[in-house]
């Protein structure tokens, strides 16, 4: 601390502050337009001009740090004259129509004026000096109006510090500085994100929202989009949501949004919205009431044997939903026949993990990243499909962490990457295993944390042998000097944080690339550590959550294993019901079953399998042998269509409950709209189906009552109540209410049975389908960040189907040449089990021999291109890697 | 990529600092700065494309359209004002159907104007590509420019 006097009064301040910002925590205004506390001050306004004794002239306030025994005056005649002749040459550029400006009322141009003053007669003999250039319409959510514009270069930095975009930037020079993207081209064409950070900071009417209104009232809750969980405050007119803000008190986004949360959720007011329960009568659906839709549904389901019944949970619906439908499967119905796409994402994360350290979520918390030291994000396309968390890494960055980044494509993060690795897809085990080969080659493992946490090194360090660097290049074709540079950084430069996603996980052998992440951490003590793990992102908003609540054919909610009598017998005991003892069919297990026609009924809720499952062809033939198929949607999607009832759902902005992050963080989603017509939310349509099927334990009156029976049930849910978690979320574990939540997780011992981590010793294994001379191409699968899984919500946003309204084919330009293929064609991909029309992108990104498709656009479905080859342990089918030929049309 | 850029990568690290030096090398390889020249030196110096344009732009010397065969380059000076240079321009772009900055679609001409070629005495005057052309009158604007003119 230090002391310092401003006009005449003393305070003690941070001796890291600056003068600014000492002044604006003891309540003493100076007047700013460029300053913003996300941003490094860059004192281009010149408002907050201040006089130090002893110091030549005016100072300005936001660049100068405190310093002891300072005194400072923030008023003068000189600096008023001073203020306002700068704050008239910003007043005779900036278009003067303030009464219809969005802005108006929390414009700072209007607040600096009204404390500073202009004088009117010096003001009206000043000439305009820019031109004017009107309005950049193009971006779908917002306005820059240029002639608004004061230059204070807030977007600038914003986009810069706080996004790391960098998608404008001052150009040109002198009177015709403007703020510019690349090339001066429309904000639409440019690198920009839409993430709507600089709108949110603009102080005056430069940058404003197009769609967004202000509310009559906000509610605190959580997106309902990716893993992150950002916590935002819906605002509501009437029944309509009209904005959207990010809460800056929250550890999670600390206030930033990307575009999806930001501007996604026109979805929910859409007319499309499913209103009233629809039965197929004669092929086609008629509208319905909800005790029509029971009765039948009733009836079917009492008459099926247990085995011929299944559910698909769904990781978009809260753990509350959750809970009562695998419970109903359970309870009600017999049967552990219940997944849901966690299956088709982090299956290997959950059985490899949980095999190596004995937990498969992150071991770490997202706000975490931003201390260590080095990331090494691999098969995850951050900034895309977790764009929060991709700030995290940014941050990171800037305080000086090393990025490696491992991705079969140059994706957005390489740019922030000290080394980048280009592996070839489905060689991940190879290039972490070689990795490793030269941890040990250079002694650079954590020989005590290898003794004292670990078991199975011996056979593991066996295992090696295979992974030479010359092997690793070759396979991988990744250079030698980047794998050695990479292994060096992430043993070395500690903590070292692994993050990765889809990449690794959906391969035959997902299990495997797992394993090997969790060795290589292992291996260099890189786990059970502040900022140093390794870290699973989760794609679904709440998809952890379903895992947790037991949404899973082989664990009751908490990973209580069903195969366990002691187990069993508790859940008996709660729930006084008889309980199946076998593990259930996973989610491509079912479809066999369906298709073979020993599952005759499918109960399923919030999924779209027709466009996330791998071969989807072989998902409709299964479809269309349902004896009875009950679909619990907010929207008719391509499934749906093939269901015998649809059962109008709520969706996240109308149920109270909870959703689990990434980082095992339970937090509140708030009721904010009411549904659409008769809509309702899952867990009351499950128990009203249990209810009426004669079923107790069903009797539930709000969110909250079954929470408290998860509490009951679920030793790491146990201390977490909606009280509890009012304000911040808890992570767990959490098993008493008392316990304030796990940060990150093996910190003194491994949740496994003995308490070691255990190394895995690994061989390389290729991927089931790779190109030979019929189908020369490998197409690998990714995301958009404009787009959500099968875009059932996302392509209801008018806006980002304007960002982002078609599938493109990504190739590389020499194949494009080599198949005389031109950028905006349309082609022909082929596989062996379909084929789809698509419009071709040439790009860098993807490297030679390699194509890649997202899965978000219903008229190009990508997978009825991707094979259905399961890993053996965690069943999840290989959609990251297929062989394919381009046909021109 | 094209090859003149890789000719000129190769002498670079590929750091920020580098960029003004590399902006120059690229200009004098392809004659401007191209939108996908800079791209490419954005991605080699790991500089943000928006400020790679930045750069470029706030200093005169780059130029972002290809120069014409005949580049004229039209003197604004105090001398060349007086005696009526912005007759001179108007009477040039007239005949060429380019404005200052630009550049005819055949690629043959264009046109900038700049603060003064050092030639007062001879003014009104122009420089085309290395010679001056000078106390210019709309006449001999025309015997110049005109498709009858020598220079076209």
């Amino acid at each position: 601390m230090v002391n310092i006097n401003i006009n005449g009064k003393k305070f003690a301040v941070n001796i890291d502050q600056t003068i600014l910002e000492a002044a604006i925590e003891n309540n003493i205004y100076i007047p700013a337009l460029c300053h913003h506390p996300d941003l490094i001050p860059s004192g281009n306004c010149r408002m907050c001009m201040v006089e130090i004794e002893g110091r030549r002239g005016q100072i300005i306030a936001c660049k100068t740090p405190v310093e002891e025994g300072m005194i400072v005056r923030t008023e003068s005649q000189d600096i008023s004259l001073i203020r306002q002749t700068t704050l008239e040459l910003i007043h005779v550029n900036h278009t003067q129509d303030c009464t219809n400006c969005s802005q108006n009322s929390s414009c700072q141009l209007q607040e600096v004026t009204a404390y500073v003053g202009v004088d009117e007669e010096r003001l009206s003999r000043l000439r305009r000096t820019k031109q004017k250039i009107g309005k950049d319409d193009s971006n779908p959510f917002f306005t820059l109006d240029h002639d608004k514009c004061i230059m204070c270069g807030i977007c600038v930095r914003t986009c810069d510090e706080v996004q790391g975009v960098n998608a404008l930037d001052y150009g040109y020079r002198g009177f015709d500085t403007i703020i510019s993207t690349f090339s001066n081209r429309t904000i639409k064409e440019s690198v920009c994100e839409s993430c709507g950070e600089c709108v949110v900071r603009c102080p005056v009417g430069a940058l404003t929202f197009k769609e967004t209104r202000k509310p009559t009232t906000e509610v605190k809750t959580v997106c309902t989009y990716c893993g992150v969980g950002c916590n935002m405050y819906l605002g509501v007119r009437g029944n309509e949501i009209v904005s959207a803000r990010g809460d800056r008190d929250s550890i999670v986004n600390k206030g930033r949004l990307c575009v999806k949360g930001r501007f996604g959720f026109e979805f929910v007011n859409h007319d499309e919205r499913l209103k009233v329960p629809l039965i197929k009568k004669n092929g086609t659906f008629v509208e319905s009431t909800w005790e029509e839709a029971f009765s039948i549904i009733v009836e079917k389901f009492s008459s099926l044997e247990s085995k011929q019944f299944a559910s698909l949970t769904s990781a978009k619906v809260t753990n509350e939903d959750n809970y009562v439908i695998q419970k109903f499967a359970r309870a009600v119905m017999g049967t552990n026949n219940i997944d849901h796409c966690a299956r088709l994402c982090h299956a290997p994360t959950v059985a490899g993990l949980v095999q190596s350290l004995g937990s498969g979520a992150m071991t770490n918390s997202i706000d975490e990243f931003t201390d260590s030291q080095t990331i090494f994000s691999i098969g995850s396309n951050t900034t895309a499909a977790h764009p929060i968390i991709g700030l995290h890494f940014k941050e990171a960055k800037r305080k000086g962490a090393k990025i490696i980044v491992a991705n079969p494509k140059e994706i957005d993060l390489c740019r922030f990457a000290d080394v980048f690795m280009q592996q070839y897809p489905g060689t991940d085990v190879v290039l972490l295993m070689g990795m490793m080969k030269v941890i040990l080659d250079e002694n650079l493992q954590d020989e005590e944390f290898i003794k004292a946490r670990t078991e199975g090194y011996d056979e593991f360090v066996d295992s090696l042998v295979d992974f030479d660097l010359e092997t690793t290049e070759k396979i991988t074709g990744v250079p030698k000097e980047k794998i050695i540079e990479a292994a060096r950084i992430y043993a070395t430069n500690k903590p070292s944080s692994l993050v990765y996603a889809m990449g690794i996980t959906q391969h035959s052998h997902g299990t495997d690339n797992v394993l090997a992440t969790s060795n290589l951490a292992m291996l260099t003590g890189n786990i059970g550590k502040e900022s140093a793990g390794i870290n699973p992102l989760r794609g679904q908003n709440n998809v952890q959550g379903a895992c947790d609540m037991g949404g899973l054919p082989d664990v009751y909610p908490g990973y209580q294993k069903v195969d366990k009598p002691w187990v069993k017998e508790k859940f008996e005991e709660h729930w006084e019901t008889k309980l199946d003892p076998k593990a259930g069919l996973t989610h491509t297990e079912i479809f066999d079953e369906i298709e073979k026609g020993n599952i005759k009924a499918l109960y399923q809720v919030g999924e779209n399998p027709i466009l996330s499952e791998a071969d989807s062809n072989h998902v409709k033939r299964a479809l269309d042998n349902l004896d009875f198929f009950v679909v619990q949607d907010i929207f008719m999607t391509e499934s749906s269509r093939y269901a015998d009832i649809v059962l109008p759902a709520a969706s996240f902005a109308e149920k109270d409950g909870t959703f689990t992050n990434t980082e095992r963080r339970v937090q509140r989603v708030r009721k904010a709209v009411t549904s659409p017509g008769d809509a309702k939310c899952d867990w009351w349509i499950a128990s009203e189906i249990a209810r009426r099927m004669g079923a107790k334990g069903f009797d539930y009156n709000s969110p909250s009552d079954i929470m408290n029976e998860i509490n009951k049930v679920a030793p790491i849910y146990g201390g977490i109540t909606f009280e509890r978690i009012e304000n911040e979320g808890l992570q767990w574990p959490c098993p008493t209410t008392d316990h304030p939540g796990t940060k990150f997780l093996h910190s003194e011992k491994f949740t496994r049975p003995n308490g070691l981590g255990k190394l895995f010793p690994l061989t390389y294994k290729a991927s089931v389908e790779l190109p030979d001379s019929e189908y020369p191409l490998l197409l690998t699968t990714d995301r958009s960040l404009y787009h959500y899984h099968t875009s059932t919500m996302t392509r209801r946003v008018k806006g980002l189907e304007i960002l982002d309204g078609e599938e493109l084919l990504k190739v590389n330009s020499e194949d494009a040449q080599q198949m005389n293929i031109k950028n905006g064609e349309y082609v022909t991909v082929r596989s062996r089990r379909g084929d789809v029309k698509v419009k071709v992108l040439i790009t860098h990104i993807v490297p030679k021999g390699v194509a890649s498709l997202t899965f978000h656009f219903h008229e190009t479905p990508t997978n009825e291109l991707t094979i259905c080859a399961l890993d053996p342990v965690a069943k999840i089918p290989e959609t990251k890697v297929c062989s394919i030929k381009v046909e021109k049309m | 990529m094209n090859n003149n850029l890789v000719d000129v990568f190769s002498s670079f690290d590929g750091k920020e600092e580098e960029l003004i030096p590399i902006l120059q090398k690229v200009q004098n390889a392809l004659g401007f700065l191209s939108d996908d020249s800079m791209e490419e030196i954005a991605r080699f110096a790991r500089v943000p494309m928006s400020k790679v344009f930045g750069v470029a732009t706030f200093y005169a010397q780059f130029r972002f359209t290809p120069k014409g065969e005949k580049h004229i380059m039209l003197c604004r000076g105090t001398a060349c004002h007086v005696k009526g240079a912005p007759r001179i321009q108007e009477e040039i772009e007239n005949h060429l159907g380019i404005k200052e900055g630009e550049t005819s679609k055949d690629l043959k001409h264009s046109m900038e104007n700049v603060a003064c070629i050092g030639a007062c005495s001879l003014a009104p005057c122009i420089l085309v590509n290395e010679t001056v052309e000078a106390n210019l009158t709309p006449q001999k604007v025309e015997k110049l420019f005109s498709s009858k003119g020598k220079n076209k």
